[in-house]
């Protein structure tokens, strides 16, 4: 077996065999189910209780918007706001290496430190995925079941939304690996989880919506990581808040652009952390 | 079995910023023996170690193992079994799935995990997380991690610390038998009295360059052995010795006098006609301690 092979199964047994992936999972679950089933349940029994908002939106409106447009935003909510989870594990997964030592065995049992840090990158990927696929049953689970109870179409039928489904699971997967390289970057684990928090739920959300200023703004403002992922994705509750006048990227360009955030944190954190003398 | 392979340490340095860990070392370490690698705190134990590993890069010199640089190695765990210090497990992570871990990097049998735990006596603490366990278990631990792939050359950096003393027991015997089958055993310690039972050769640092290597027996043969000697009348004794040009110094034991040979301090004290209460020569171990901190006395203070 190729040292990268060796490291890829390593590196997935030792994920599963410590707690953090697994909470990590539950929270972002519950949360995501809460917030889908807020919204759907809240529009879909506003839309009951008030006919003549339904009577206004006419076929397939819920509260008097199109559940088209409404639909997809709640599916969604799985990346727009659970994002940052596969951030926060796939950042944990190397930091824990800097802050337990935890090096020194990984790197005596995978000497070529390229590929013990993609075995990390691949494995990362693929729980990302993984997040990716809990994090839609829980939007998609409890947003359809709101939508349904009040006899709505939950527009699961629709191609569209089956591809976007498809694309938020790729979207999650690079946000792990964002996060790996995030992790390598920034290996102290207090530094790279507040440097999380602080991008997601607050430099990006106001970069963002200074985008919608200024059209040169804007034009930079889609290149940023959240708002090349809701392209990515196709849909996100941001963009229905702050619409910018410049348009977004084609969902292959936002995946892309994820992509290279992802492999550039990581190279980078390879020369600055991950090739170091481990002392 | 597997067979143990040369170590080498050539013209080895290491500067961190602005502290020289390690200069120019240079020394081999020979299959089939235990190799103590001992010097006081901060000479450079760990250091070189890591850098034998591939961990840490030398600003010069190589450090090679059968020839080869540790990062070339295919399968670097089913040749080198390194355990460096104390506590290198993630807490929340079992023993046993520590080990796993390793294995499955290493590419090495997933069945060694049972018998390398019960090798070094932890099968039943396997399932508890790292984070419960005591620093001589961790130690254990980190045993067992070095012997998951049955490698022909061991690296351990201090792995007498923390052992109980029927752990210190067991493992002197374990690495003499490891050597016996003829691998490689380089064990650091910065005491030697704590390994002068178990090592065959000696490599001395201090302050980072090497101050002694060789056999064992050649610190026997550097002070050339104390003698204590003692009479009912020690003052007689003393004019005794004096005249057969040999200095003595008064101790709770006797008289000890250095570099001598007892038959010789017994001939003067016939001849003196001093009746001897007590002759002999100091056990080893006190006196292989002495030229150890002879060696790295003044050098050796950090
Ligand atoms: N990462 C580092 N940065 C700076 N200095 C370091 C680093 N690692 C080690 N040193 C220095 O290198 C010297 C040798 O340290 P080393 O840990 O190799 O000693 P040692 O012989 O293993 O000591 P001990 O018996 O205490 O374990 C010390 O002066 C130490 O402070
Ligand atoms: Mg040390």
């Amino acid at each position: 077996m190729s040292p990268f092979a060796a490291a890829l199964r390593a590196e997935f047994t030792k994920t599963f065999t410590t707690r953090i992936w697994w909470i990590l999972l539950l929270v972002m679950f519950g949360y995501l189910a809460l917030l889908a089933g807020g919204i759907s349940f809240g529009l879909a029994g506003l839309n009951s209780a008030r006919p003549e908002l339904a009577q206004q939106g006419g076929e397939g409106s819920v509260a008097g918007l199109p559940l088209a447009l409404v639909a997809p935003v709640v599916y969604s909510l799985a990346t727009a706001v659970g994002y940052v989870f596969p951030v926060l594990l796939g950042s944990l997964a190397v930091t824990n290496e800097f802050r337990h030592k935890t090096l020194t065995p990984t790197f005596l049992a995978t000497p070529k430190r390229g590929a013990s840090l993609a075995a990390k990158w691949g494995t990362m990927l693929v729980l990302g995925a993984l997040y990716g696929v809990v994090a839609l049953i829980g939007t998609v689970g409890v947003g359809a079941l709101g939508f349904a109870v009040f006899g709505l179409d939950s527009q699961l039928g629709d191609g569209d939304i089956q591809a976007l489904l498809a694309r938020a699971v790729l979207a999650m997967a690079l946000w792990a690996v964002v996060g790996v390289g995030l992790g390598v970057l920034v290996p102290s684990q207090v530094g790279s989880i507040v440097l999380i928090l602080a991008f997601t739920q607050f430099v990006e959300p106001i970069l963002r919506l200074a985008g919608g200023f200024a059209d040169w703004a804007g034009e930079v403002a889609r290149f940023l990581p959240g708002a090349a992922s809701d392209s990515l994705v196709g849909a996100s509750i941001y963009s229905v808040i702050s619409g910018s006048g410049v348009a977004a990227l084609e969902w292959w360009q936002g995946g892309l652009v994820l992509a290279a955030y992802a492999i550039a944190l990581a190279a980078l954190g390879y020369a600055v952390s991950w090739r170091r003398d481990v002392t | 079995m597997p067979t143990g392979v040369p170590i080498e340490f050539r013209g080895v340095s290491k500067r961190f910023g602005s502290v020289q860990a390690v200069t120019d070392l240079d020394f081999t370490v020979q299959p089939g023996r235990v190799t103590g690698f001992l010097g006081p705190n901060g000479a450079g134990k760990t250091t070189s170690l890591r850098m034998l590993l591939g961990l840490v890069t030398p600003t010069s010199g190589t450090a090679t193992i059968g020839g080869r640089d540790y990062r070339s190695l295919e399968r670097p765990v089913a040749v080198v079994g390194a355990a460096l210090e104390a506590a290198s497990f993630h807490p929340g992570r079992s023993g046993r799935d520590s080990l796993r871990v390793h294995a499955l990097a290493g590419g090495v049998d997933a069945a060694r995990v049972h018998t390398v735990l019960d090798t070094v006596g932890l099968t039943d603490y396997a399932g508890r997380r790292v984070g419960g366990y005591s620093l001589g278990m961790r130690q254990r631990l980190g045993l067992a991690t070095a012997l998951l792939g049955d490698p022909g050359v061991l690296v351990l950096d201090e792995p007498i610390n923390g052992l109980d003393p029927e752990g210190i027991k067991w493992i002197r015997g374990f690495l003499r038998s490891l050597a016996g089958e003829g691998r490689t055993v380089l064990v650091s310690s910065h005491l030697l009295s704590e390994v002068h039972q178990t090592v065959d050769e000696v490599v001395i640092i201090a302050k980072g360059r090497l101050v002694h290597s060789g056999p064992l027996s050649s610190l026997e043969t550097m002070t050339g052995g104390a003698v204590v000697v003692d009479s009912p009348d020690r003052a007689a004794l003393l004019v005794a010795l004096h005249a057969g040009g040999l200095a003595g110094k008064a101790s709770r034991d006797g008289i000890v006098v250095p570099g001598a040979d007892p038959a010789a301090i017994g001939h003067l004290a016939f001849r003196a006609g001093v009746e001897l209460s007590a002759l002999y020569r100091e056990s080893g171990a006190s006196d292989l301690e002495s030229s150890f901190l002879a060696l790295v006395g003044e050098e050796g203070a950090l």
